[in-house]
């Protein structure tokens, strides 16, 4: 008697996996990673390379001599990620060794000391990024101009980013830097200063466009989070801390373009692990970014505050997680 | 186009191997093989004693129970053995064996190929004639069909949903059925209507059968009170509470049965059986079984007499191919991997056979779980995927019971999407069967 392979259903898969989805991500960055590339020139190239290849290394070593594992998980991207998500994160040209620093924590103590992919309670390049801003707040806060390939690796002209001369305006209702604002439309499609990848909000969006319509994402995160910010600085504005020559449409513009905003909507928010897992537990924890981001964008001690709301909201995802789907045939009270 | 709200998936249909394969009759075996069990309920109590002579459609044993359904000789010939058997996967059960002798039948049965139009008789004459035909739903679950058309007290059927949804990939009988005999089956349909003191059936078919909608809604027009709605193509439609939700928009509260929204819901390859048995007078003794996979010489659909050993059927469609690595019994969503053939009868359970290489046959290996909470998003019955499967590894059964472990419906689609290939279901079932088994005991203990 012939026997054949046993198994429970479903004897079909979908031909989604991780590496795919990680693979999507990464694509989905490279319009914005084009920009910082035409921005920073060799500072955006050199970051990038130096952070990917210290995230994979770092993993590698750790997953083959510390946890000896018989099965190596660099395959799957994640650490590629990480590495592309943190280097985004961090000035174009930040020293060589910072980065290597930042990669270390970020896969050593951000992802693979709680057990590898899908164990990390927070996103591990934020938590790389935010080892770094406590621990060199000089570098991590210079940015250089971006003027593409003449702008050289180590000693470029910096500047500081809409986002300080924003808080400041907000805070002491001085207009007099009013004029240091690049242009909307320049923040719009990434000709000013900041991080490397954060720039253009624009490729960050289209980025953000293919992630959804590919599935990698749903729209709750990136949604909720933008909306909160827009209706914050609304109520700003309403509230009259709006210097004379800053409208309410333009600080709303402002701060939804500058800083680390649509990468933290699109790209750090949705990170898989580190979100809730239902719809309504993502919309609340996208609000609960907007919010936070925004109280410290106004009343903090940093200008920006993207990764502080996303690590704080993060752990709240086991609490978010208790708001269940709706069930099938369950009317909502 | 509609379909229904919650989850679902998109697996490839894969029906091309065995669409428009026109029924084929498959020979008489030897010997036939009738399982005690063919579906859900009660087991039957056999009629017959061995050397018993029994001609085709009578009586082999009786339903042992409310919910429980009549089971009728398929074969003519000699009851030889009535014992001990093992089914495909291996579970032991009792069977009838019988030497089959010629093809004759009992002189009520309607032979000829003419349809029969006119039914006068009251509902529960029906009824009573779908009872002693042994008609179960065919759709895959095997409830008894009479028990369905006799709604508790104060439960009344609004609307009578067919299903010819067919959403699991490769099968295609119930698409043929509909193709070949679509006449019989608004026969049927009207005849389930007067059971059921209804005036309104929906015939249900997903948008990939075009040339079935086309043809039962020309059908549908020139008849009185049967309408066929398009839907959009979803996995798992078939599903009973879906297909609900999907014609009329209702939703099926957790545990409760179809009527409690006024909906009895029929496949129709089951309506088809229930025209046979009112209008010609024969009872549920074969069904349309598609023969498929992309390594079978000859994919089609077989109408197969219940008790004929599968691997006839198998011969039929050109033998297992080289390099197969599972069976399975139905389609690749919900059905099951047989462990081999032999000995292994059609019967009402099986809507097809299915032939995976060696190749389609491994499972993906296992990740972790990146809490993507792709599983949620398409769990149809808006469950919570991953974590029913980590509560049940914890053997936190009174917390699988508050995550509405029990409204699982097997689909598969939890697994079909998890980017991490993990098998979620493997874990939920056993906690289903466990949190089963303790609320079993509650009820028994009050």
């Amino acid at each position: 008697m012939k026997s054949f392979i046993v198994a429970p259903a479903p004897h079909v898969h979908g031909n989604d996996s991780v590496r795919r989805n990680m693979l999507l991500v990464i694509l989905a960055l490279m319009p914005a990673y084009c920009v910082s590339v035409y921005e920073f020139g060799w500072g955006a190239l050199i970051t990038a390379a130096i952070s990917v290849c210290a995230c994979v290394l770092t993993e590698w070593l750790i997953s083959r001599y510390l946890l000896k594992e018989q099965k190596q998980t660099i395959g799957d991207l994640s650490a590629v990620l990480t590495g592309l998500l943190l280097a985004f994160n961090l000035p174009s040209n930040i020293e060589w060794w910072i980065v290597l620093i930042g990669a270390i924590v970020a896969i050593g103590v951000g992802k693979m000391s709680f057990g590898g992919l899908g164990q990390n309670p927070f996103n591990p390049a934020l938590v790389g990024r935010v080892f770094l801003l406590i621990s060199f707040p000089v570098q991590m806060t210079t940015w250089p101009i971006g003027k593409g390939f003449e702008t050289s690796y180590l000693d470029a002209e910096t500047g500081a980013t809409p986002l300080y001369y924003l808080k400041h305006i907000v805070k002491s209702g001085d207009s007099s830097v009013l004029d240091q604002l690049p242009a909307l439309k320049d923040a719009f499609f990434g000709f000013m200063g900041g991080s490397l990848g954060e720039i253009s909000a624009l490729a960050l969006i289209i980025g953000g466009i293919i992630l959804i319509c590919c599935r990698v994402i749903t729209w709750h995160i990136p949604v909720s989070i933008i909306a909160t910010v827009a209706l914050f600085a609304a109520c700003t504005g309403w509230a009259g801390a709006l210097p004379e020559g800053m409208t309410t449409c333009n600080y709303i513009g402002y701060e939804l373009l500058s800083g680390g905003l649509m990468l933290g909507a699109f790209f750090m928010a949705t990170d898989y692990v580190t979100s809730p897992m239902t719809a309504w537990g993502k919309i609340i924890f996208g609000i609960g970014i907007g919010f936070i981001m925004m109280v410290i964008r106004t009343w903090g001690a940093y200008p920006e505050g993207m990764s502080f709301a996303i690590l704080i909201m993060n752990a709240c995802v086991p609490l978010l997680n208790k708001f269940r789907p709706q069930r099938f045939g369950e009317k909502r009270k | 186009m509609r379909t229904f709200k919650i989850g679902g998936v998109h697996p490839q249909d894969n029906k091309q191997f065995s669409a428009h394969q026109p029924i084929t009759e498959c020979p008489l075996p030897k010997q036939a093989i009738i399982p005690l069990v063919q579906h859900i309920g009660a087991p039957t109590q056999a009629v017959v004693k061995e050397g018993d002579k029994v001609k085709v459609g009578e009586l082999l044993a009786k339903a042992g129970g409310f919910v429980s359904a009549n089971i009728c000789s398929p074969v003519s010939g000699t009851v030889t053995k009535i014992g001990e058997w093992t089914d495909a996967w291996g579970a032991p059960g009792q069977a009838i064996f019988i030497d089959v002798q010629g093809d004759e039948w009992l002189p009520e049965i309607d032979r000829t190929p003419d349809i029969i139009r006119q039914c006068t008789l009251e509902p529960k004459a029906i009824i009573d004639k779908i009872a002693a035909a042994g008609i179960v739903g065919l759709g895959g679950a095997c409830f008894p069909t009479h028990v369905k058309l006799l709604p508790p007290p104060g439960k009344k059927a609004e609307v009578l949903i067919v299903n010819g949804v067919e959403c699991e990939p490769y099968l295609t009988c119930d698409h043929q059925l509909m193709l070949e005999h679509g006449e019989e089956l608004i026969i049927g349909i009207q005849i389930l209507k007067k059971a059921l003191g209804v005036d309104r059936a929906i015939i249900g078919i997903e948008n990939n059968k075009k040339d079935a909608i086309e043809h039962m809604t020309k059908l549908a027009n020139a008849s009185l009170g049967i309408e066929v709605m398009p839907l959009k193509l979803r996995y798992p439609q078939g599903g009973e509470k879906q297909l609900i939700d999907a014609c009329i928009g209702r939703q099926v509260p957790s545990g409760a049965l179809p009527i409690e929204v006024g909906a009895v819901v029929d496949n129709v390859a089951t309506i088809y059986a229930v025209y046979e048995a009112v209008q010609k007078n024969k009872p549920l003794i074969s069904r349309v079984m598609t023969v498929t996979g992309k390594h079978v010489a000859k994919p089609g659909n077989y109408s197969v007499r219940f008790g004929t050993p599968i691997e006839e059927v198998i011969a039929l469609a050109g033998g297992v191919p080289a390099n197969t690595g599972k069976i399975i019994g139905g389609g690749p969503m919900m059905g099951r991997a047989m462990d081999h053939v032999e000995g292994m009868p059609a019967n009402k359970r099986l809507s097809g056979l299915l032939f995976l290489s060696q190749e389609e046959s491994i499972r993906p290996e296992e990740e972790n779980c990146i809490r993507c909470g792709k599983c949620v998003q398409a769990c149809p019955m808006g469950l919570e995927p991953y974590l029913l499967q980590r509560l049940n590894e914890l053997g936190m059964y009174d917390e699988l019971e508050k995550h509405d472990v029990m409204d699982c419906i097997d689909c598969g689609c939890c697994v079909y999407t998890c980017p991490a290939h993990r098998r979620l279901l493997d874990g939920i079932r056993p906690g289903k069967a466990k949190v089963g088994a303790i609320l079993r005991e509650r009820a028994a203990n009050k």
